[in-house]
């Protein structure tokens, strides 16, 4: 077995059944930069979900890959994504984090946005020429491309990238399992879970849809799982993995937990048990049964390349995060359920999240992992510490293996390794 | 209801804090009702929102929060093994008045943390609800409500605040 080459960052060698990232990628200011340079700048990046601005005039603030966002419903009921910043000097035109307006104003000099985007007002308009307003130069400028598919509302600052639907690709068929979950349309619950892991972001990707660590890191909470609520079920953790192209990636499995959506375990009770039963049927009429079981039964651990992570596990999560270092990440998590679910199951729901999700659960450990990993990094100046490896299952890719980090990584080096100045592909 | 002093809802709150600061976490539990819950709502609700209908970092029964208390007892708890260093300063406490058999008592905390270099601060308020307990206190709810926009830098709420 060799040393893949110095100057590649991803080596993949089918013939030895062997892949190797290499270690800098995770701690290289430069990498960094030319991650902006060629993902972020270029790829689709999720910015909220339609039912976060549910009503005409409502808006959120959103950070997306270091812009500041304003991401609205205008008063003719389109979605909008604008660069929060005042057109006439810089200000932040909108400094509330969420709310209902019919406009903005910049509280610097006074000039008044409408929810459109359009400049309606100026003091001292008599001081500029007659053409300044027809010219539309004191507009508030839309991030270049925004669209949405089924509700989940994406921003790109590429003015010449392919559309949000063809660049979902198949991993369309997985946001279909998530969307087809309620007839009446998904919400995004109330309270967002804002919070940081000082560790490389790429850390995360690889973790979010990681099978292989579960047994170890989550020791205790399969411990727990066992001693409670699961108690008597007997699901095993069984699955594949799937590599969907363009860098998205799935895992999807059984697991011993319960799913709002809808897998009864006893500690639900008979209640739980109708609830469950309901909805599965419902589910059945509505898309058949392969698929309803499809749905109900299986979890699926989703990556949207490069950074949104979709888990359709013991509640459902959406989350997104960016590196503001290669040792730092900021990331945003939300709950999403069916806007028209029981109050039995919203509540069963929220508990089941909280149980394992976000950064009171029981999953924590993963967090201090990724920060035990970006750590052990330090070490990767020394013969033989450089390289990550990656070859779980590169034979028959199985739920608790990483075909799908392989997916990622695959899709980041053909973007990345260019724009960093490295080679494409090192074999040893 | 007789209210109890400022002085005799401090001395339990106090206690509190040293036996969280000396990890001494299955004494603490024993300060709870059975029928408890230990709540900290994410940093964007308002101060009414409930758990049954928003997204929490924690929302726990005595059930859950007595398995919290078992976990951060393992050493395969990860996110706590090795274990943190922590001191919690509890201030401005107030006794508020009663809501059925609850005393409504509210303070202030600084919470600090320290671990693998990184000293992080969690502050905020508590709201408590207390119960007499034969010529005691015991603790029925605790709220802990973070002045804070997002658990930046501090990433998670791994220890009891």
């Amino acid at each position: 077995m060799g040393t893949p080459e110095q100057d590649s960052l991803v080596s993949d060698n089918g013939q030895l059944g062997l892949f190797q990232v290499a270690r800098k990628a995770f701690t290289d200011s430069a990498i960094l930069d030319a991650e902006y340079d060629a993902v972020f700048n270029k790829c689709w990046l999720y910015v909220g979900h339609e039912s976060e601005v549910a009503r005409k005039g409502d808006f959120v603030r959103r950070i997306v890959a270091k812009r500041n966002l304003i991401f609205n419903r205008d008063t003719s009921g389109t979605l909008n994504a604008f660069f929060n910043t005042c057109p006439h000097r810089g200000a932040e035109v909108c400094r509330e984090p969420k709310g209902n307006a019919k406009h903005f104003q910049c509280f610097y000099h006074g000039w008044i946005f409408s929810a459109e985007g359009k400049l309606k007002s100026l003091p001292g308009a008599d001081r500029y020429s007659a053409d300044f307003k027809s010219q539309d130069r004191g507009n508030l400028v839309p991030v270049p491309r925004f669209e949405n598919y089924r509700g989940l509302c994406f921003v790109n600052f590429d003015q010449d990238a392919c559309s949000l639907e063809d660049y979902l690709g198949n991993a369309r068929e997985y946001l279909d399992l998530v969307v087809d979950q309620s007839a009446e349309g998904m919400v995004v619950i109330s309270g967002q879970q804002d919070y940081a892991i000082r560790a490389n972001w790429k850390l995360l990707v690889e973790n979010s849809n990681d099978g292989y660590h579960a047994a170890t890191t989550h020791a205790t909470y399969l411990d727990y799982l066992a001693n409670t609520h699961a108690k008597g079920n007997e699901v095993a953790l069984k699955g594949i993995g799937r590599e969907l192209g363009g860098g998205h990636a799935v895992v999807e499995y059984t697991a011993p937990w319960g799913r709002p959506i809808a897998n009864w375990i006893p500690s639900w009770g008979e209640e739980g048990r109708r609830e469950m039963d309901a909805i599965h049927a419902r589910m059945v009429e509505r898309h058949g049964k392969d698929k309803a079981d499809r749905i109900c039964f299986k979890n699926r651990n989703l990556l949207i390349f490069p950074n949104l992570v979709i888990n359709d596990i013991m509640a459902l999560t959406f989350r997104t995060f960016y590196p503001a270092a290669p040792d730092y990440m900021n990331i945003s998590g939300w709950a999403l359920a069916p806007s028209a679910e029981s109050e039995w199951a919203r509540k069963y729901r929220l508990d089941n999240f909280l149980e394992f999700l976000g950064p009171g659960g029981f999953a924590t450990p993963d967090d201090e992992a990724l920060e035990s990993c970006q750590a052990g990094y330090a070490n990767s100046l020394e013969t033989g510490a450089g390289w990550n490896d990656i070859s779980k299952g590169m034979m028959d890719p199985s739920y608790d293996d990483e075909v799908q980090m392989r997916s990622f990584w695959k899709e980041w080096n053909r973007r990345v390794a260019p724009a960093a100045g490295h080679a494409e592909q090192g074999v040893a | 209801m007789n209210l109890p002093t400022r002085s005799e809802v401090e001395d339990l709150l106090f206690l509190e804090a040293d036996l969280l600061d000396s990890w001494q976490l299955k004494d603490w539990l024993g300060l709870y009702t059975q029928d408890a819950v230990y709540q900290v709502p994410s940093t964007d609700l308002p101060r009414t929102a409930e758990p049954d209908n928003n997204l929490f970092y924690i929302a726990d029964d005595y059930v859950r929060l007595e398995q919290r208390v078992i976990r951060l007892g393992k050493k395969t708890m990860w996110s706590e093994y090795p274990r943190s260093k922590t001191r919690h300063l509890v201030t401005n406490v107030r006794v508020l008045g009663t809501s059925g058999n609850d005393i409504l008592v509210h303070a202030a905390f600084a919470v600090y943390r320290t671990k693998w270099g990184n000293t992080d601060i969690y502050v905020g308020s508590y709201d408590y609800g207390l119960r007499r307990d034969g010529d005691g206190l015991k603790i029925s709810k605790k709220r802990c409500n973070l002045d804070l926009d997002g658990l930046r830098p501090q990433g998670r709420v791994s220890i009891l605040l």
